[in-house]
């Protein structure tokens, strides 16, 4: 049996390997898209300022990303994280995972894995643990989009409806999240808080938008908010903690 | 015969689908091949068994829910690519608004798929960056000063989206975010099952935008 470590050569091949093809499928895509625009006549700078805005408003979460790796190092090297948090997964996913599995195996969370099996059991889990969702875009996708087309084909102003209220769905639900703790006391308002300075600010650039016209700012808006209300969250947790 | 856009978005996408599931389970297996370690089959199983109930289903609703707004490519590259609800989600949400087109419009099909493709791109970048560097980074990330904006990340972006959404959706926003801020007030440990609310949330504006729609108020 060969010598395993939780940061061998051998696993971080595998997470290269991977990262190029997350890499080669996302410029793929990309480049199909910026193709399809020019055909649809729509104008260079539109698909030039969404490759930037895309980009800036990625800063932050990818960051957070990047201490989810971290904080699965400690217990399972840095290649496996970093390979399952560039494909499919989120640190909210493979956190329970990897440690539902440890926990099974009996062995501890707060030092690297030393058994071979015991950390390709943990692979194991986490990649069948999430494999579903991804099935389902292989064989079912087509359905729903023509789904969806025929809601549309049916009734055009309902199926714009249709995407607001999915819409709202999802920001509802994340807005009601904001509420969680408010019971307990001033440190619960703290998202509240977060979300209000965000919302002051996006409401400021709506200003500056519609009112100064300062046209190069619509891009720009959203990335803008979330890194100063994340700014502003330091003070106010000094604040109200 | 040549293949129309959508067409074609479905045969690469299913293509890339497809290796990716196999790239994906061939991970676990090279790792048990190549060590000669292969798990036990309880241990993978009693394992699943903690996790695969909640997320199996999340991840199927998560499909149903996205697909419509991110579109054909979007959906085909952000579920391989991951981290849905953090970010490839309101990237998306925030690239069409910016560019003016709708979600069911082939403009925002290709707007969406751009913001996604450009997200997915500048996330592996950073983490790449960020695993060289972690010796100089790890200090600062983790640096107490720092922790409050990170804890804060989804607060900080659902402020911004939200004003944007509910001021121009206002009729369709009401009975949606009643209903979550209600629920979220009585019962304040759902905050760990927020993914399984979304589709929730989705019912209840449905539901209500379709009243509100045959009475002729939207």
């Amino acid at each position: 049996m060969r010598e395993f470590s939780v940061n061998s050569g051998f696993l971080y091949a595998l997470t290269g390997a991977v990262i190029i093809f997350v890499l080669a499928q996302s410029l793929f895509f990309l480049i199909k898209a910026a193709r399809r625009a020019r055909q649809l006549g729509m104008q260079k700078g539109v698909v030039g300022k969404t490759i930037a805005s895309s980009a800036l408003f990625t800063v932050a979460p990818a960051v957070a990303i990047l201490l989810g790796v971290i904080t699965l190092s400690s217990f399972l090297g840095l290649p496996l994280p970093w390979l399952r948090l560039s494909v499919l997964g989120a640190l909210t996913y493979e956190l329970p995972a990897a440690t539902t599995t440890a926990g099974v195996i009996g062995i501890p969370t707060g030092v690297p894995v030393t058994d071979p099996a015991a950390f390709s059991a943990i692979a194991w889990v986490m990649t069948l643990g999430i494999i579903p969702g991804i099935l389902l875009v292989l064989f079912g996708l087509k359905k729903i989009q023509s789904g969806l087309t025929s809601i549309k084909r049916k009734d055009e102003k309902w199926s714009s409806i249709f995407m607001d209220s999915l819409f709202m769905g999802m920001v509802s639900a994340f807005s009601g999240l904001l509420f969680a703790d408010v019971r307990l006391g001033l440190p619960g308002l703290i998202p509240l808080a977060v979300a209000l300075v965000s919302a002051v600010i996006m409401g400021v650039c709506g200003v500056l938008i519609k009112v100064c016209k300062v046209k190069w700012l619509e891009q720009y808006a959203l990335p803008l908010s979330m890194l100063g209300a994340m700014a502003a969250s330091i003070p106010l947790t000094a604040l109200l903690a | 015969m040549k293949r129309s856009y959508n067409d074609s978005v479905h045969f690469y996408g299913r293509i890339w689908t497809a290796l990716a599931i196999t790239m994906l389970l061939m991970v676990p297996l090279a790792i048990s091949v190549y060590y000669d370690a292969w798990p036990q089959l309880t241990h993978v199983f009693r394992g699943l068994l903690g996790v695969a109930p909640i997320y199996w289903t999340v991840g199927i609703i998560e499909v149903l829910t996205f697909a419509p707004m991110l579109g054909t490519a979007g959906t085909y590259l952000s579920f391989v690519t991951g981290n849905l609800t953090s970010l490839k989600v309101p990237c998306a949400l925030n690239a069409m608004e910016a560019a003016k087109v709708s979600a069911n419009s082939e403009e925002g099909e290709v707007i969406s798929t751009i913001a996604i493709a450009s997200s997915s791109i500048v996330t592996t970048l950073i983490i790449a960056a960020g695993v060289l560097l972690l010796g100089y980074l790890q200090p600062v990330l983790e640096s107490p000063v720092l922790t409050p904006a990170f804890d804060n990340i989804m607060p900080a972006l659902i402020g911004g989206l939200a004003v944007v959404y509910i001021s121009k959706n206002w009729k369709i926003a009401a009975a949606p975010m009643a209903f979550m801020v209600i629920l979220f007030l009585l019962i304040p440990a759902l905050a760990s099952s927020v993914s399984v609310l979304v589709p929730v949330g989705a019912l209840v504006a449905l539901g209500a935008s379709r009243i509100l729609y045959k009475k002729g108020i939207l």
